[in-house]
């Protein structure tokens, strides 16, 4: 069947579809039974004070990292990520206004919500570990990005390789 | 903008060209090509005369109509060039049959108190009479949806099965890239014509879902920073979130009757399927794995709910009662097989399947459990069937570029249907109007 389709096929000559094209009226349907709408979109999170969001952006602060990579089909937080996510955990700990986000990301390979899952199982595996090193989980949201929002564009492994991970984000940042 | 066609050569060449001029002569929002293949493949040879009483109107509906039939592949159009035939005219069989035709169909077009009124009639050219005659209503501005009309009628005529071309797609199309992106949601015709964005934002939207009597969407907005499954009734634009719980929401699939969404939610950590109560909102979890739960689809009965589950160690398709339970496995070849969707007569399931690194369409017959792989591509998604089962309407890439394409049940005929500007993803196939 895949090679009668390559072999066998007629090519029209573009001049005369844009003469044809040309030669006809077109009238499309006016869809009054379709309304167009835009999103509306906030998330109420509370505010965090001024000290602590510098905390966060301080670039000699582990605060400062805010990714977790993972390794192909993997899903468990690799030890490097320990130091990093304990001071995330203890500064969750002592900010009850904070709140995080975390994004987990897939490759863009296969299904989307399949993706979406699995993104999600790498979000919950950062939350589990912040949670085991003392962060509340009140105030840790998992949530999944799937394929959907790739930080790299790319079919390579360095591509593929950036978007499996997980972000965190916190109050203001979402 | 340009069209091209391509059609395989076939013992039928020189009509199969004359099609094709049918193809290439109509409006062109979304470019549809349309590839048959399948050389020997049986097609009834049709005459479609332009319409008579309203003559302009008769002449662009008809164009409607031949457009229709051809894009199945099932039909050639024998070329009646600017021939006009009313729906009451005398059929002159034997001309007919010397012209090659199988089938003629014959119609009067109208314009009663603002609404656009078609009788049509089809002729049986071989057997020397009728196979029936309706009469098709529809809004005045709404033309091309009387071509649709008309061409189901003919279709079932012909086929015995119900046509399609009446009903609508969904899908989404995004613009740009990184966090400048644009995405709609885009409501057409089955031809991709009359495309209309129904929503529209800066955020990803995935797996629109149509309501069965194809009224609303459901469908995932990221508009909140995460995954949320919201509502949309089409006519009025009104949305609600319709499952926004801690976590992760997505994948609805709406029972048969309306009643319920089942959805995909990590609230309790994983990602595991609920059943919503739509007037409640309440939502009942009915898996309960340590593992991935997504993608649930009813069976046509409500019976049975397919989804796709890594329980077995890598994603696969199962079935379990629609109210939770005993889930077993139905996909086996392979590992990985994901997005089932059946058929509406519930006999077949539409699939992703990976094989040889590419992801392709494929489809299982329940009862056999013979699986047939329909395309070669490299990454497709998101399978959908169109409503009588004979399209299988799905995500490709092409050139770099997101388009749809849909390939038939039996894999002899394929189309592809390319977005202007941008990639069109996450078609959803809705029922006839």
């Amino acid at each position: 069947m895949q090679n009668i389709t390559r072999k066998h096929f007629i090519r029209l000559v573009p001049a005369l579809a844009v003469a044809l094209l040309a030669a006809c009226s077109s009238t499309p349907d006016n869809s009054s039974d379709l309304a167009s709408v835009d999103a509306t979109g906030t998330s109420g999170v509370p505010k965090l004070s001024a000290a602590a969001m510098a905390k966060l952006r301080d670039p000699n602060s582990p605060l400062s990292k805010r990714s977790v990579y993972f390794n192909y089909d993997q899903y468990d937080v690799k030890s490097e990520y320990n130091s990093q996510l304990q001071a995330h955990a203890k500064f969750i700990a002592s900010e009850p206004n904070a709140r995080v986000l975390l994004q987990g990301n897939t490759d863009d390979r296969g299904s989307r919500e399949y993706n979406l899952a699995l993104g999600q199982r790498r979000a919950d595996a950062v939350k589990k570990q912040l949670v085991l090193m003392g962060a509340p989980e009140s105030q840790i949201e998992s949530v999944s990005l799937g394929k959907e929002k790739p930080k790299a564009l790319g079919d390579n492994e360095a591509a593929w390789a950036e978007n499996r991970r997980a972000d965190m984000l916190y109050n203001g940042e979402y | 903008m340009t069209l091209r066609t391509f059609l395989t050569r076939s013992t039928r060449g020189l009509l199969a060209a004359l099609s094709l001029i049918t193809l290439i002569a109509t409006p062109a929002y979304a470019q549809l090509n349309v590839e048959v293949v399948g050389a020997g493949a049986q097609r009834i040879l049709v005459a479609v005369p332009n319409f008579g009483g309203d003559d302009s109107l008769g002449r662009e509906i008809a164009a409607v109509v031949r457009n229709d039939l051809a894009s199945t592949g099932l039909f050639n159009i024998i070329n009646t060039d600017t021939l006009v035939a009313e729906e009451n005219s005398a059929v002159d069989f034997a001309a007919w049959r010397s012209r090659g035709a199988d089938a003629l169909a014959t119609a009067t077009t109208s314009r009663p108190g603002g609404q656009i009124e078609v009788r049509v009639r089809v002729a049986d050219i071989v057997k020397r009479g009728t196979l029936g005659n309706t009469t098709v209503t529809v809004p005045g501005n709404s033309m091309r949806l009387a071509g649709h009309k008309v061409a189901d009628f003919i279709y079932q005529k012909l086929t015995g099965q119900p046509g399609y071309f009446s009903s609508r797609i969904a899908y989404v199309l995004k613009q740009g890239n990184g966090p400048t992106a644009q995405f709609q949601l885009i409501v057409a015709d089955a031809d991709g014509q009359n495309p209309v964005p129904v929503f529209k934002y800066n955020q990803p939207i995935i797996s629109p879902a149509w309501s069965p009597d194809g009224t609303k969407l459901a469908y995932v907005s990221f508009e909140k920073s995460k995954p949320v499954i919201f509502e949309q009734t089409l006519k009025t634009g009104a949305r609600r979130a319709v499952a926004s719980f801690r976590g992760s929401n997505s994948a609805p699939a709406w029972s048969p009757d309306g009643s319920r969404l089942v959805v995909a939610l990590s609230r309790e950590g994983g990602t595991q399927l609920y059943s919503i109560a739509l007037a409640t909102g309440q939502a009942t979890r009915i898996t309960n794995t340590s593992g991935i739960d997504t993608e649930p689809a009813f069976s046509p009965d409500g019976q049975w709910i397919y989804f796709t589950s890594d329980r077995g160690g890598s994603p696969q398709i199962y079935k379990m009662p629609a109210g939770g339970g005993g889930a077993q496995r139905v996909s086996f070849d392979g590992n990985y097989n994901v997005s089932a969707r059946p058929s509406r007569d519930g006999r077949t399931l539409a699939f992703i399947t990976r094989r040889d690194g590419g992801f392709r369409v494929a489809t299982l017959d329940l009862a056999t459990r013979q699986v047939t792989v329909l395309t070669d591509s490299q990454r497709d998604e998101s399978p959908t069937f169109s409503p009588n089962g004979q399209m299988i309407l799905y995500a490709t890439i092409l050139g770099g570029r997101g388009v749809l394409a849909a390939v038939s049940a039996d894999g002899q005929v394929r189309q592809k249907l390319s977005a202007v500007n941008g990639d069109a993803r996450e078609p959803a196939w809705g029922p006839n109007r």
